[in-house]
C-alpha cells in the first residue's frame, strides 16, 4: 500500500518533470524595491497616496511609485546595487501628520542579484504612553526593540530609576505579584489536565488567547461576527433548556424535533446577523461594553459578585423548589436562574463580556475533552500521539484565531489610560488592584472547591492515582471533564486579566505558555496548588529580573529557573517523588 | 487560474533548497523520536545554534567559512550535552517542555540586545555566504526542466544539501542497522529491559540527542549559506512543529520518512498556498484576504498534524506498530 502510494507519487512527479512547459515563463530575474506601508490607527489597513522615490548611488532617480490602496508601492531596479528609498512627507495624509516615520524617512538598501528587497516605513506615536522619560533621544533601532520587545509579550516595568532601591524592589516585586497572579490562575488548569490525564496540553495558551479574545469581541462589539455567536449561543442553550423541559413530557421524536428546529433557527439567525449585521453595530455596543456606563469600581465589584451570585441563586432556586415542584422541573428553573443572572451579567457591560468568555472558555475545553482526547484516550492513541494532537490543536486554534481577529495588538477599551495610585513607595494603575482582587479571590475559591467539595475531592483524587481513582468508585471519565472545563474557564480568565495587564495579541497565550510549563514544573507537575505557587514565584522572579538585567531576558529568566529546577529537585516544589519515572 | 504554473511552483518548492534543508533538520528529529522516542520540541534550537555558529564567525568575527561550520556543528553538540544531561534522566515529558522551552529561551537570548554585538540582535547578521557562492561551480543563469528552474546560487544549495540529505540518509541507515541501532530501538520499545541487560540508557540516549543535534545544526548552517542572513526571529517554534508534521507525514522510524515527509510536505503546502492565492485573485475566497492565507497555512499544518494522527499515525511509508509505542 504505501510503497503503492510512493511510486504513484514519484510518477506524478517526474511526469510533472518531462512535461514541457508551454506557459510562459515569467521573469523573475529582476530586483525590485517594495514595501507597504500600514495605517497606524486600524490593524489592517494601508496609507494610500504616498510618494516614494528610489535614487541610486549617483543621485540619480530610478523610479517613483504611490502606495496603492493597501499601502504597497513596488520600484523595479536595472541592476543590482545600492538604493536610497525617500518617502515624500508632503505626500502624508493629513490625519497622519502627529506620526513619526520609523526607521527615518530615507533609507539606503543594497540589492543583490535577483532580489526583491522590503522597505519598511511605519508610522509610530512621537511619545510612548508609557511615558518614559529617556524616549526622546533613543534612537530608532531601540525604538524598533521596544516595539519587537513588546511584541514577545515581554513588557518593561516602569520603574522611577531616581528612587532609592528599596523602592524600586516593592515596586518591582509588586509588578511581579500581578504577573505571577496572572500566570499562575492561567496554569492551575494546565496542571490539573496533566495530572488527570497525563498529557501536556500545548493548546493551553491558546485557550487563554481565546479567552482574552473572546472577551474583546464581547466587550468592543466587533460587528456582525460578536452578534451571530451570541446568537448561535442563545439558539444552543434554548435548545437545551427546552430539551431539558420537554424530557419525558412528549414523545422523543418531537423532542429533537422541536430542539433542532431552534438550532436551524438559531443558525439562520445568527448567518443573517453576520451577513446583514456589518458594522452597524449601534444597539449591540449599547447591550454589550458600553464603557460609560460601569466605573471600573463598579466593573471589579460585577466581576466578583456576579458570578457568585449567579451561582448562589441557581443553588439556592435549587434548594427552594426541591420538595415542592416535580423534581424535573428543578433544573430547568435553575437554568433560568442562571440564563438571568448571566443577562445581568451582560448588561454590567464589560464584565458580561468576561463572564461570556469565561462560559466560551469552559465550553471550548469540555468540548475538546469530549470529542478529540476522550475518543483518542478510548482508542488506546498513546501519550506521545496526544502531545502531538494537542500541538496541532494549538496551531489550528491559534491561526483561525489570527484570521478571525488580525495580527494587532489590541487592548480593552475600558483600561487603556488609567492614573496611578500611590501606596507608599509603590505605584500601581487601580487595574492591577482590580487583576489581585479577582485573581486571589478565583484562586482561593477553586482552593476551597478543592478541598471541600465532592467534585473538588474526586479531581484531586484522580490527580493523585487514576487508577485507584476509578477502582475506589469515582466516575474518571466524568470528572476528567470537569477537569477540563474548570481548567478552560481559568485559563479564558487568565487571559483575560493577562489582557486587562497588558495587551492582547494572538500570540500572548504562546508566550505565557511557556512560563506557565515554568510555573507548573516548578511548583510540580500535576498539583493545583503547586502551579498557583509556582505561578506567582515565577512571576516575581521574571519582574525581579529586570532590576539587574535586560528586560528583554525576563522569560529567559523564568525558564532557566525551569532548567535549574528539573536537576535540582524534578518533581517539583509540591510534588512527589514517584512522578519523576 | 493557471493551474500548470500552480503545480510547478509547488514542484519547484517541493525539491528546492528549503525542502532539503527541512529534510536534513527532520533526520536528527527522526533520530530523536523515530529511533530513541525521545520527545525533542526544539530541534529548531539546534537550528539556531548550527546558523549563529556560521553568522557569528563569519559575519562577526570574519573568520573563514570552514570554521564558522565547524563552530555551527560544534554549537549543535554542545547544547545537546547541556538539554540532555539535565532532562534525560527523567520521564519523556519533561523532555518535551524543557527542550522548548530551552530552544526559545536561546532565541530571547541570541535577540536581546545586550548580544547585539555578537549576535546582531533583531537584526541579525547578513553577507554570510561569499565563500560558499565562490566555490560555486554552476556560472551564473537559471537551470532546470520546462518551468521548473533553479538560479546557479540555489542550484548549488541543492546540490550541497540533498547530498547531505542523501549521506545523512545512509549514516542514520547503517547506524540503525548497527548492535549500537539496536540498542537505541530496544530504548523506545522497553528501556527497562535495555537497563536489564546491562546498557546505560543514560548514555546511549545521550548520544542519540547528540547525533540528532547535529543534523538540526548543520540544517541550520545550511539555511544560513543559503540565505546569506540570518535573524533570531526566524527560529520561531513553529518550525519545531513543521518538522514534526513532515516527520510523521513521512513516517517516523523510517529511513526515507524524513525525505518523503519534507518533499510531500512542502508540495502540498504550496500547492494549497498557490490556490488559494488564485482563488483570491478571482474573488473567489469570500472569508480571507491576502495578508492572512499565511494563518492559513499554519492552520492547514496544525490540521494535517490531528488527521494524522487519528488517522494515519505511520505517515506515507512507515510502520504502524513503530507508532504504537508509548515511551515512559
Amino acid at each position: 500500500m504505501s510503497r503503492r502510494l510512493v511510486t504513484v507519487l514519484l510518477a506524478v512527479i517526474a511526469a510533472i518533470l518531462v512535461i514541457p512547459g508551454y506557459a510562459a515563463a515569467d521573469d523573475q530575474g529582476g530586483e525590485t524595491l517594495s514595501g507597504q506601508i500600514s495605517d497606524p490607527g486600524s490593524s489592517d489597513g494601508g496609507v494610500e497616496g504616498i510618494d516614494i522615490t528610489v535614487t541610486d548611488d549617483a543621485g540619480d532617480e530610478i523610479g517613483t511609485a504611490t502606495t496603492d490602496t493597501e499601502g504597497a508601492w513596488e520600484v523595479d531596479l536595472p541592476e543590482p546595487g545600492t538604493y536610497t528609498v525617500v518617502l515624500d512627507e508632503d505626500t502624508i495624509p493629513d490625519d497622519l501628520e502627529g506620526y513619526e516615520i520609523a526607521p527615518g524617512a530615507e533609507q539606503e538598501k543594497s540589492v543583490r542579484e535577483g532580489q526583491d528587497q522590503v522597505t519598511l516605513f511605519r508610522f509610530i506615536e512621537p511619545e510612548e504612553p508609557a511615558g518614559d522619560s529617556e524616549d526622546s533621544d533613543q534612537d530608532e533601532d531601540e525604538l524598533a526593540e521596544e516595539e519587537e520587545a513588546a511584541e514577545e509579550g515581554a513588557e518593561a516595568p516602569d520603574v522611577d530609576e531616581s528612587a532609592p532601591f528599596s523602592h524600586q524592589v516593592a515596586q518591582v516585586a509588586t509588578n511581579g505579584l500581578v504577573y505571577g497572579l496572572v500566570i499562575a490562575i492561567a496554569s492551575v488548569g494546565l496542571s490539573l489536565i496533566f495530572g488527570t490525564t497525563r498529557m501536556i496540553n500545548f493548546a493551553h495558551g491558546d485557550m487563554v488567547t481565546f479567552g482574552a479574545l473572546m472577551a474583546m469581541l464581547f466587550s468592543t462589539g466587533a460587528g456582525g461576527l460578536g452578534n451571530s455567536i451570541l446568537g448561535l449561543l442563545v439558539a444552543v442553550a434554548l435548545a437545551i433548556g427546552i430539551g431539558l423541559v420537554l424530557r419525558n413530557r412528549v414523545p422523543p421524536g418531537v423532542r429533537l424535533a422541536v430542539q433542532s428546529g431552534l438550532l436551524v433557527l438559531g443558525i439562520v439567525g445568527a448567518t443573517l446577523v453576520g451577513i446583514f449585521g456589518g458594522e452597524a453595530t449601534e444597539w449591540r455596543v449599547s447591550l454589550l461594553g458600553n464603557p460609560g456606563l460601569g466605573s471600573q469600581a463598579l466593573d471589579i465589584a460585577a466581576i466578583v459578585l456576579v458570578p457568585v451570585a449567579v451561582a448562589a441563586a441557581a443553588l439556592a432556586a435549587g434548594r427552594l423548589l426541591r420538595g415542592r415542584v416535580s423534581p424535573d422541573l428543578v433544573l430547568p428553573l435553575q437554568g433560568v436562574v442562571l440564563l438571568v443572572g448571566l443577562a445581568a451579567g451582560v448588561w454590567l457591560g464589560a464584565v458580561g463580556a468576561a463572564l461570556i468568555a469565561v462560559v466560551l472558555g469552559a465550553a471550548l475545553a469540555a468540548g475538546m475533552e469530549r470529542y478529540i482526547w476522550q475518543p483518542l484516550r478510548l482508542r488506546n492513541v498513546v501519550m506521545i500521539q496526544l502531545f502531538i494532537v494537542s500541538i496541532g490543536v494549538a496551531l489550528l486554534l491559534r491561526h483561525v484565531l489570527l484570521v478571525l481577529f488580525g495580527g494587532s495588538r489590541m487592548s480593552y477599551p475600558e483600561y487603556q489610560v488609567q492614573d496611578m495610585v500611590g501606596l507608599g513607595p509603590i505605584a500601581l494603575a487601580p487595574r492591577s488592584l482590580g487583576i489581585m482582587a479577582i485573581a486571589v479571590l478565583v484562586l482561593v475559591a477553586v482552593a476551597c472547591m478543592l478541598q471541600f467539595t465532592r467534585v473538588g475531592k474526586a479531581m484531586r483524587a484522580v490527580s493523585d492515582n487514576r487508577d485507584l481513582a476509578e477502582s475506589s468508585g469515582i466516575d474518571v471519565a466524568r470528572i476528567t471533564l470537569y477537569v477540563w472545563t474548570l481548567g478552560g474557564g481559568l485559563s479564558a480568565l487568565g487571559g483575560i486579566l493577562a489582557g486587562v495587564h497588558q495587551i492582547v495579541h494572538w500570540q500572548m497565550g504562546f508566550h505565557l505558555l511557556l512560563l506557565m510549563f515554568a510555573a507548573v514544573i516548578l511548583g510540580g507537575l500535576g498539583t493545583a496548588y503547586g502551579a498557583m505557587v509556582g505561578g506567582i514565584a515565577i512571576g516575581m522572579v521574571a519582574m525581579m529580573s529586570t532590576l539587574w538585567f535586560p528586560h528583554q531576558l525576563m522569560q529567559a529568566w523564568a525558564l532557566a529557573i525551569m532548567i535549574i529546577m528539573l536537576l535540582v529537585r524534578p518533581q517539583g516544589l509540591l510534588g512527589r517523588r514517584e512522578r519523576i519515572g | 487560474m493557471d493551474f500548470l504554473s500552480i503545480l510547478t511552483t509547488s514542484v519547484t518548492s517541493a525539491i528546492g533548497p528549503v525542502a532539503a534543508i527541512y529534510a536534513l533538520a527532520i533526520i536528527g528529529l527522526n533520530m530523536h523520536f523515530g529511533y530513541t522516542g525521545l520527545l525533542n520540541f526544539g530541534q529548531v534550537g539546534f537550528m539556531l545554534v548550527g546558523a549563529y555558529g556560521v553568522a557569528i564567525s563569519v559575519g562577526t568575527y570574519g573568520l573563514p567559512l570552514s570554521v564558522g561550520v565547524g563552530a555551527g556543528i560544534l554549537s549543535g553538540i554542545v547544547l545537546a550535552l547541556l538539554m540532555g544531561i539535565p532532562t534525560l534522566r527523567l520521564r519523556a515529558d519533561y523532555l518535551a517542555i524543557a527542550t522548548i522551552a530551552a530552544a526559545e529561551g536561546l532565541r530571547f537570548v541570541y535577540r536581546a540586545p545586550f548580544a547585539r554585538d555578537v549576535t546582531g540582535g533583531v537584526f541579525g547578521r547578513q553577507n554570510l555566504s561569499d565563500g560558499f557562492r565562490e566555490l560555486n561551480p554552476f556560472p551564473p543563469g537559471r537551470y532546470g526542466i520546462g518551468d521548473i528552474t533553479f538560479s546557479s546560487s540555489h542550484l548549488w544549495t541543492m546540490l550541497v544539501t540533498w547530498a547531505l540529505v542523501l549521506i545523512g540518509s545512509l549514516i542514520m541507515w547503517s547506524l540503525m542497522h548497527s548492535p549500537w541501532g539496536r540498542v537505541i530501538k530496544g530504548i523506545r520499545e522497553d528501556e527497562d529491559a535495555v537497563r536489564s541487560l546491562g546498557k546505560n540508557v543514560f548514555a546511549y540516549k545521550l548520544q542519540s540527542l547528540v547525533v540528532g543535534g547535529v543534523f538540526g545544526a548543520m540544517a541550520g548552517v545550511m539555511i544560513t549559506l543559503h540565505q546569506a542572513s540570518v535573524t533570531p526571529d526566524q527560529f520561531r517554534p513553529q518550525v519545531t512543529f513543521y518538522l514534526w508534521a513532515m516527520l510523521l507525514l513521512g513516517g517516523a522510524g523510517r529511513t526515507l520518512g524524513p525525505i518523503i515527509g519534507s518533499v510531500v510536505m512542502w508540495f502540498l503546502l504550496t500547492f494549497t498556498d498557490e490556490t488559494m492565492r488564485a482563488l483570491d485573485q478571482m474573488g473567489l475566497l469570500p472569508f480571507v484576504s491576502g495578508g492572512q492565507l499565511g494563518a492559513v497555512r499554519h492552520a492547514l499544518v496544525g490540521l494535517i498534524l490531528v488527521l494524522l494522527i487519528i488517522y494515519r499515525p505511520q505517515g506515507v511509508v512507515g510502520d504502524r506498530r513503530e507508532m504504537l509505542v508509548n515511551v515512559k
